[in-house]
């Protein structure tokens, strides 16, 4: 099926109608239910699973396959979404080109980055990387700030009238995909459920199943081989007489340019732009959302983007009054005793726990929640799975 | 979107006929945008309950702020259910509020992290208004991200009530109709602090600011540098500081170069702490300069930043939007509800973000809806009193609360941790009002918009 080999086809169509059913699949509990709390299932959520997802797979493309480890990544991102809210503030308010826009920036960006970064390799790359992430925050932060908007950053505001888009006097435009705006929803009610079907996420979701194709399909190229090589040994690489330089340049731009269309359909979901969604911690976060989901992997970036953003956007909302309520089944004393316990976990304690799942993952897990499924996996299908690697072993060619 | 034009009448018949189409559910519906329900306007309440949004920075650089944002919303909370002991609802000059929630629905409220960044605030704000159907959201400690919610609310069709913003930006060029400010800004500590100054330093004085450098600092020093030049100040040298600068001693140093005898540190939080100190040690409050002491001012205080400088503050001016030690019934009151249930006193945080949930609810009560519509021309040119700050109005062309400004100096002789600053004068609100349409507020380009419901 579009070129992709049996195992592939088989998980592009489970991400597939993983992302197609997600307003089901992230609103598990009832509306009114004490769980409900643990819903993901609304739209701005679900729309930040897919954008950063995106951003992560873009880039794995360059550490997942090249070992290159970039800590400047969201610079992308921000160049992205600053050229995606000036398209819209000034010729439409059409997504669209807002979004090519983002990606063409972003890629030119990378382009120059990776020229000057590129010469180094290691740690060095990535100090390379992250001064240069840092240099655009502080030049979006104060000293580009009739462009950027500095600290408060850009927003469309009532007084734009973009060229192609007529809004009424006074009203404040809305992004929209030819008429369709990206905050409307259609509500299904069924007994206590509520699943909320937003345009925004189903489009940014369509941008996200094409980025993983492409991804799969870079995964499986020729080129995605030599990316590989790279990783695994460069010197030798050399020495056989290729070139690598243009093929890592090739892949930070690419991985720029993904970076650069996460920022675009940020921008288009939501629009506003702020400098510090060029932060270094926002860099930081990337790399861990790679290495929390499995760094090289196909779906693992996209897994471990879901978990963090999910811990940020649940787990910092619950707070002691909705423990109080958990537990008000138990006597007092115990009550409070257990919501003295898990007080440090929750609201501004996400942190926390968010570094010890990190923390359990890298001893327990070192290829990431997919190595955490592979195993349960193999639990389940023992005999069949040591067939099959009996069998992938022996077509293995001899190094 | 047509203008809307709602008077109470009109909200209470929608209300009544959404109400009877309500009844046919469950069944599928088409919600147009941001619809969590089906009364004509985002996330109406529904049942006996009120939810509301406090979005607050619980972790980062502001994370102290918030931490008492918080604990002063809860506060409000009891107090609007009819716990405690009412706090300033008492003395509060409206007499809507009964203790039985707002019109009658009990209150109720989700917290949020905004970490001091518009995204994750925005992002926290929409799943309060989207996942938890919050009917109004308020909070920030930092004008970026006030500015970065109030669009959003704007967008979304809800009330947002902001906490500690003190930019002209917030009510200024990014003001919006859904958004109300009360907390004072940048042109009004300009226009409080420099007649005291001119009486305490002269009127002939050489002023040298160092400013953080982003969108609070730049009003910040505009307003300074405009109220004192009026007064007769000359402005020698406005030098920016980069956000992360801990390190004072490279800007400072030049300082002594000039000719000038005041020294004006537009910083706020850890910024400010820093850069005092290392002013004073290099001995700028020794100098000489000119034949007149060389001085130190600090537009916008806090009674966290006090603490943090330590005894370096002692005789430094600024401005503030209100302090515990205010003698009036209102202040007392909150001084001591607050006090009562924490331990400690409030700061200036925590009373105005009290100040905005009650405004909010005696608004709500008195327009007799949750209607966003409804509840803005319930605030708008709304004057009150009882709160703290004397007679106050929220004045309707820009939804910025007007009212007598603190000037406050760091205490000689604090008695405790939390006396530390003491009030100079209370500047009369004639004297810091402006024209909605000010140069510093974005001038005649400015504009609220109209008002949007949402659904």
């Amino acid at each position: 099926m579009l070129g992709l080999n049996k195992k592939d086809a088989g998980l592009f169509t489970i991400v597939i109608v993983l992302t197609m059913l997600a307003p089901f699949i992230l609103n598990p509990f009832p509306e009114n239910s004490e769980l409900a709390q643990f819903n993901a299932g609304y739209p701005d959520l679900m729309q930040r699973f897919v954008i950063f997802g995106i951003f992560a797979i873009g880039f794995n493309i360059l550490f997942g396959l090249t070992g290159y480890l970039s800590f400047g990544h969201a610079a992308f991102l921000g160049v992205g979404s600053y050229a995606a809210i000036w398209m819209m503030k000034l010729l439409t308010l059409n997504v669209i080109p807002a979004i090519i826009m983002g990606i063409i920036f972003a890629g030119l960006c990378g382009g120059g980055v990776g020229f000057v970064a590129r010469s180094r390799s290691g740690i060095y790359f990535s100090i390379l990387t992250l001064a240069f992430a840092q240099m655009s925050y502080a030049l979006a932060y104060s000293v580009l700030t009739p462009i950027t908007g500095g600290e408060t950053g850009l927003q469309i505001k009532a007084t734009d009238s973009p060229l192609m888009s007529s809004v009424p006097e006074g009203e404040i435009g809305r992004a929209n995909l030819f008429g369709l705006e990206m905050g409307s929803s259609y509500e299904l009610s069924v007994g206590g459920w509520l699943f909320t079907f937003n345009a925004g996420y189903y489009i940014a979701a369509v941008c996200m199943l094409i980025a993983f194709y492409l991804s799969i399909r870079l995964f499986r190229s020729p080129f995605g081989m030599m990316l590989r090589a790279v990783k695994s040994n460069q010197q030798r690489m050399n020495y056989t007489g290729l070139n690598s330089k243009p093929y890592t340049l090739a892949a930070f731009v690419i991985s720029g340019m993904y970076a650069g269309l996460a920022g675009g359909l940020m921008v288009a979901m939501d629009t506003q732009v702020g400098p510090e969604r060029m932060f270094w911690t926002a860099s930081g976060e990337v790399v861990l959302m790679a290495i929390l989901g499995g760094v090289g992997t196909l779906i693992g970036p996209v897994l471990g983007a879901g978990m963090i953003k999910y811990m940020e956007n649940i787990i910092s909302k619950i707070n002691d009054n909705i423990l109080h309520q958990w537990f008000a089944f138990m006597p007092d004393g115990i009550e409070d005793f257990m919501v003295f316990i898990i007080h440090p976990f929750i609201g501004k304690g996400w942190h926390l726990t968010l570094g010890i799942v990190f923390m359990l993952v890298v001893i327990f897990l070192p290829g990431g929640l997919v190595e955490g499924g592979q195993r349960i996996g193999r639990l389940f299908g023992r005999k069949k799975r040591a067939e099959a690697e009996a069998e992938s072993t022996a077509k293995t060619p001899a190094e | 979107m047509s203008k809307s034009n709602i008077t109470r009448r009109g909200v209470i018949k929608t209300g009544a006929a959404a109400g009877v189409a309500g009844l046919a559910t469950p069944t599928i519906f088409d919600g147009s945008a941001w619809a969590g329900s089906h009364t004509g306007f985002t996330n109406a309440p529904q049942g006996g309950t009120v939810t509301l949004g406090f979005n607050v920075p619980q972790t980062g650089p502001y994370a102290d702020e918030g931490a008492d944002e918080l604990r002063a919303y809860e506060l409000a909370v009891e107090h609007l259910n009819g716990g405690g002991d009412g706090g300033m609802i008492p003395t509060f000059s409206s007499k809507t509020l009964e203790g039985n929630g707002i019109l009658g629905k009990k209150v109720e409220f989700v917290t949020g992290d905004t970490q001091t960044k518009s995204d994750a605030a925005r992002a926290s704000a929409k799943s309060m208004i989207e996942k938890d159907g919050a009917i109004m959201i308020t909070g920030g400690s930092s004008s970026g991200v006030a500015v970065a919610v109030q669009a959003l609310c704007q967008e979304a069709g809800i009330i947002f009530m902001a906490g500690l913003t003190h930019s002209n930006d917030t009510t200024g060029k990014d003001r919006k109709a859904n958004g109300f400010r009360h907390f004072f800004n940048s042109y009004m500590s300009g226009a409080a602090l420099a007649p005291v100054l001119a009486n305490a330093y002269g009127k002939d004085r050489k002023a040298y600011h160092l400013t953080a450098d982003y969108n609070w600092g730049y009003t910040t020093e505009e307003a300074v540098v405009q109220a004192t030049e009026g007064m007769g100040w000359e402005t020698v040298n406005a030098v920016k500081t980069p956000l992360t600068q801990t390190d004072f001693s490279s800007y400072i140093a030049p300082v002594l170069q000039t000719d000038a005898d005041v020294l004006v540190l537009n910083h706020y939080g850890g910024n400010m702490i820093n850069s005092l100190t290392s002013a004073v040690q290099f001995g700028l409050r020794d100098k000489v300069a000119n034949g007149k002491n060389f001085e130190i001012v600090v537009p916008l205080y806090s009674r966290l930043m006090a603490r943090g400088a330590g005894a370096n503050v002692k005789g430094i001016f600024g401005s503030t939007n209100w302090h515990w030690s205010l003698p009036d019934a209102g202040s007392q009151a909150f001084t001591k509800s607050f006090g009562t249930k924490y331990g400690f006193p409030p700061s200036q945080a925590a009373h105005t973000v009290y100040c905005q949930t009650l405004l909010y609810a005696d608004a709500v009560n008195r327009a007799g809806s949750f209607n966003p519509c409804a509840v803005a021309e319930a605030l708008e040119d709304f004057e009150f009193d009882g709160l703290g700050n004397g007679k106050t109005l929220y004045r309707g062309a820009d939804h910025q609360c007007f009212k007598d400004v603190l000037v406050v100096k760091g205490k000689e002789n604090p008695t405790s941790e939390f006396d530390l600053l003491e009030i100079v004068e209370v500047t009369p609100v004639s004297q810091v009002t402006y024209a909605p349409d000010h140069p510093q507020m974005g001038g005649a380009e400015a504009t609220l918009g109209s008002c949007n419901p949402g659904a």
